[in-house]
């Protein structure tokens, strides 16, 4: 905010002054440049035939894919049904660790500041910065193929996540209502459970469905490295240009998608 | 019963809140803490049960030095000291039923109290208060169902199911209407009176205070400017207090009102006449 005066006296008002208006517009004008030197750049390294190639290429595809077979469909019961079960337990076991990582690393529940509360941001950040599918990766390597491997990745992935949206919660709560319980007498754990806990329950209902509707679609590709469930089957019909059975796993996968959507809005009403 | 000695309050801000405070409360007196934002009202009452920490200074309860408990001893006496707040302060999305028994905690083991397992004479206590304070059809209602003035009655029912000797009152009526104000303010002058309790009162309208107390207590940027009985609240005492303003209005008004309701009174007895006689 820049008020000058001019020549006749009077108080002259403007949003910036002249020296941050020019900043402003030197910085929008350099972004521009760099915008379209990129595009040429990328321009250049692009084989164009291959791009115009490709509606061709997709309308080959979809017609090889379409119609689905659907007599597949009773195979991929089991393999879905399992990746339903990787989302729901690795989201189970992801609550029991976050729960109490996210009262370390609050601030106002925090038992140290500066030992506990280092120590319980770095697990959030390893867990949130390695994606499930590379958590699935490194432990298929570690403990072996299987839907066991898939659940701790999705776990491993999802206690950050967790974590860190409760502490979140956990630090937006009315101290009052802190207070008031701890003015009558009451022992640390029992403001924990009468003060806090009450306060974070929606958040906590809702960051769990939520999660566990990501963890579902996540859970779909774990089988690309071996991890279990319906990507498996998608990996083999892939290998083999089996388009007609992708589609109908892609199909299956919508509709448990589109169920699990449904049941966490329900949840989620029901509890807030 | 309450001394307070030496009282000294100094923020990690460097801002000094109370500027050593003696005062002295006997059993079953009703002090009002008047004063200007920022005066330390808060501060003072908090330092008594120690959500404050009294940088130094005594505070004795019953020859009991809070000031010197560990945090055991500490949990064990503030079961005696109940403390109403401004906002209420109840735990919005719990019922009025556990927010009442939630004064009892202090009593309670961890596990009974996360289970909702209280003794049946906790109970019974409850449902006795929640009746005294008029709120015996709403006890499974959720706290934030309620009016500001049935909630703060609910933070009095937590309060004093505590079995408190000492009830610090945080600003009960300044989220209030006038009218829920008084009815509050007379519902805990009452309590005290009934259970022969002291209490220490921080309010901001002076005219409420002066109707219900027998003593204020006047509290200037951390230091007692005025400590007597609500009729020595005089124009140069409340400027000592308050800063210049003029107070003659002030001071009518707390006139006018008991006039107003002796007025209202007599209309109600001669309509109740009138209807005697006409049957």
């Amino acid at each position: 905010m820049a008020v000058t005066t001019n020549n006749y006296g009077t108080k002259v008002w403007a949003r910036r002054t002249s020296a941050k208006q020019n900043a402003i517009w030197l910085g929008w004008f350099s972004g521009t440049a760099l915008f379209v030197y990129c595009w040429q750049q990328i321009n250049v390294a692009t084989t164009w035939a291959f791009v115009w190639d490709a509606p061709r290429i997709a309308g080959d595809l979809v017609s090889r894919a379409v119609p689905p077979r659907w007599s597949y469909i009773n195979e991929l019961w089991l393999p879905i049904w399992d990746t339903l079960n990787i989302a729901t337990l690795g989201t189970l076991l992801a609550l029991f660790m976050a729960v109490p990582v996210a009262f370390l690393a609050a601030n106002n529940t925090t038992p140290s500041k500066l030992l506990i509360r280092p120590i319980a941001l770095l697990i959030i950040v390893s867990s949130r910065s390695i994606n499930s599918l590379i958590w699935a990766l490194l432990l298929v390597a570690i403990i072996g193929p299987g839907m066991f491997a898939g659940t701790i990745a999705i776990a491993l992935r999802s206690i950050g996540f967790v974590a860190k949206l409760l502490y979140e919660a956990i630090e937006e709560i009315d101290e009052n209502q802190v207070e008031a319980i701890t003015a009558t007498g009451a022992s640390r754990l029992q403001v924990l459970v009468y003060g806090i806990v009450p306060q974070i329950m929606p958040a906590f209902a809702g960051i769990t469905v939520f999660r566990w509707d990501i963890n579902i679609r996540e859970s779909t590709v774990l089988g690309l490295v071996g991890a279990g469930g319906i990507g498996l089957q998608m990996q083999a019909n892939l290998n083999v240009l089996a388009w007609n059975q992708v589609s109908t796993i892609l199909f299956v996968i919508l509709i448990a998608v589109i169920i699990s959507e449904w049941v966490s809005a329900k949840v989620r009403g029901a509890i807030i | 019963m309450l001394q307070i000695k030496q009282l000294l309050k100094r923020y990690p801000t460097g801002d000094l809140a109370l500027q050593r405070v003696d005062m002295a409360i006997p059993k079953g007196q009703v002090v009002a803490l008047i004063g200007p934002s920022g005066a330390g009202k808060s501060t003072l009452i908090r330092c008594v049960n120690r959500l404050v920490e009294p940088t130094s200074g005594q505070v004795i309860l019953n020859d009991r030095e809070l000031t010197k408990l560990n945090s055991n001893a500490l949990r064990v006496a503030r079961r005696r000291m109940g403390m109403i707040f401004q906002e209420y302060a109840l735990v919005e999305r719990l019922t009025v039923m556990e927010n009442v028994l939630a004064g009892q905690l202090g009593y309670v083991g961890f596990w009974r109290s996360f289970l909702r397992k209280f003794p049946q004479s906790s109970i019974d206590e409850a449902f006795r208060l929640l009746d005294r304070v008029g709120l015996e059809e709403m006890i499974d209602k959720r706290a934030d169902e309620l009016s500001g003035g049935q909630r703060q009655r609910v933070g009095i029912a937590r309060a004093l199911i505590q079995d408190p000797e000492l009830l610090l009152v945080d600003e009960p009526t300044a989220s209030l209407d006038p009218k829920t104000s008084r009815q509050i303010m007379r519902l805990i002058c009452e309590l005290c009176e009934e259970r022969n309790l002291a209490a220490i009162i921080n309010i901001h309208d002076v005219a409420l205070a002066q109707m219900f107390v027998q003593r204020v207590i006047g509290l200037r940027l951390g230091e007692i400017v005025y400590d007597g009985p609500p009729t020595g609240l005089q124009p140069d005492v409340l400027t000592e207090i308050y800063g210049e303003e003029d107070w003659q209005a002030t001071i009518e008004k707390v006139d006018e009102e008991d006039e107003e309701e002796a007025a209202a009174a007599a209309v109600a007895v001669a309509v109740v006449v009138e209807e005697g006689v006409g049957s």
